[in-house]
């Protein structure tokens, strides 16, 4: 996990262990989450804003129950889930061996769970607000379904698109309540949220004051390239 | 001879109901009636865009709808041009883009782009092939749209309104222009307007509407002269 970056660069630059470790667990574990839940919560919104069947409420509420579940709800069924005997922790075991409770792989999944909503409902407003008349001119043009979604829906829908893919990437750095119950705070799969929690828990003040220096950092960093993309002129 | 187009449909929307039937020859042939006559939605329903309740609908010879038969084939399938009255252009994408996805009679994107251009060259809108539509005024819009309604080969175009969002110096340019490329071209098109001097102006056959109804039917007697050649002098107001 700690690979992103050699660890010469970061001596050099003087990033100690105890910031970059965390630092690196988290943003491994939110861009794995992100990616996977970009590319489901495109199709699923796309499918959501286009789709005429029953149920479509149904299935986007409960896509979107992470949002109002405190995160340690989820977590808890996360763990009794993925942990507990069962059907799901047999097939984990087929699949990697052990359980994903306290591994890597739970945090990324704890992640795309509390972060999926965020992208979903962000693309599916986005591609629901496109003028259908752009699409209807694409298909006289003889586009195909799939040409019009990728070239002419999904263009037309990019900032919403864009600013619920940052919302949930912020979402997925700054989860704490689901994956610190899936993952504890094992070493190397302490995610930085863990990590301020333990060193305020063990009095580590300094630490405490850097790790959330670095975690604001961060969110500022989002929020200005969200609000940047707000900004920038349509076309 | 083969009929371009041949339309007998009904379809019902909320109270209003279109019940039309008309024949179309080759050259321009305008749809003419006030607002809310159903004259737009007789394109969409010629385009695939809407299905017909009844009726059939036949492009040079070719069953696109048979209501009766079940036959409706989609809009893709038709190989019909459509000009919207704003463009309908995307935006994030080039002129030469825009123009070039309409392109069905080339494989790929060079061969498209190249009889796009050439396209864009026959409207007098090559100076704008890299721009993006945001840039351009609202009769160059309309060049590109034209451009791109003619650029798929297509057997019919359909013009909906395409002039009556632009002003009255602009619009007597882009009738001549309008004219002049769908002839040049040999497709059949059917423009629909409100504007009785547009639809004197463009149409060697003005088809009536009135409340979903064809009302009458008109051959445009013309004096003998040239018909504008695209590319003509154009008047010194951009377009």
């Amino acid at each position: 996990m700690t690979g992103l970056v050699p660890h010469s660069w970061l001596n050099s630059l003087g990033i100690p262990p105890w910031v970059w470790n965390p630092l690196s667990v988290s943003l491994h574990a939110a861009i794995e989450a992100t990616i996977v839940v970009a590319v489901v919560g495109i199709a699923l919104g796309y499918v959501l804003a286009k789709g005429r069947f029953p149920g479509r409420g149904a299935i986007e509420t409960v896509f979107s129950l992470p949002i109002a579940l405190p995160p340690t709800v989820v977590g808890y069924y996360l763990l009794t889930r993925m942990g507990g005997p069962g059907p799901i922790r047999n097939a984990e075991i087929r699949l990697f061996g052990h359980p994903l409770t306290f591994t890597f792989t739970g945090i990324v999944i704890a992640q795309i769970i509390e972060s999926f909503p965020y992208c979903l409902r962000f693309s599916r407003t986005a591609i629901s607000v496109v003028d259908p008349r752009f699409e209807q001119a694409a298909r006289a043009m003889g586009l195909s379904r799939w040409r019009i979604a990728l070239l002419v829906t999904l263009p037309l829908a990019r900032r919403g698109i864009v600013a619920g893919i940052a919302m949930s990437f912020g979402r997925a750095l700054g989860d704490f309540g689901a994956t610190m119950i899936v993952s504890g705070s094992v070493p190397m799969a302490t995610t930085m949220p863990i990590a301020l929690y333990n060193a305020v828990f063990y009095g580590s003040h300094e630490q405490a004051m850097v790790l959330a220096l670095v975690q604001l950092g961060v969110a500022l960093a989002i929020l200005l390239g969200v609000s940047r993309l707000g900004k920038v002129r349509p076309w | 001879m083969t009929a371009a187009l041949e339309v007998t449909v009904a379809r019902q929307i909320g109270e209003f109901e279109l019940d039309v039937a008309f024949t179309v020859e080759s050259g321009m042939s305008v749809l003419f009636g006030p607002s809310g006559a159903g004259k737009s939605l007789t394109l969409a329903l010629i385009a695939g865009l809407i299905r017909p309740d009844t009726g059939t609908i036949v492009i040079n010879g070719r069953v696109v709808t048979d209501c009766a038969r079940r036959i409706h084939v989609s809009s893709q399938g038709r190989r019909v041009g459509m000009v919207f009255q704003d463009g309908l252009l995307l935006p994030h994408r080039s002129v030469l883009d825009n123009v070039a996805f309409a392109v069905r009679q080339a494989s790929g994107r060079r061969a498209r782009r190249a009889v796009a251009r050439s396209w864009l060259e026959r409207v007098g809108a090559e100076e704008f092939a890299d721009r993006r539509p945001g840039s351009l005024s609202g009769g160059q819009r309309q060049r590109v749209a034209l451009a791109r309604g003619l650029a798929g080969d297509p057997a019919l175009v359909l013009l909906d309104e395409p002039l009556s969002a632009l002003d009255s110096a602009v619009r007597r340019e882009l009738r001549d222009l309008i004219r002049a490329v769908i002839l040049s071209s040999g497709v059949a098109a059917v423009l629909v307007t409100h504007d009785a001097e547009e639809a004197e102006e463009l149409g060697d056959v003005v088809i009536a509407y009135n409340d979903g109804r064809v009302t009458g039917r008109r051959i445009v007697e013309r004096p003998a002269r040239p018909e504008p050649q695209p590319g003509a002098p154009e008047s010194t107001e951009s377009a």
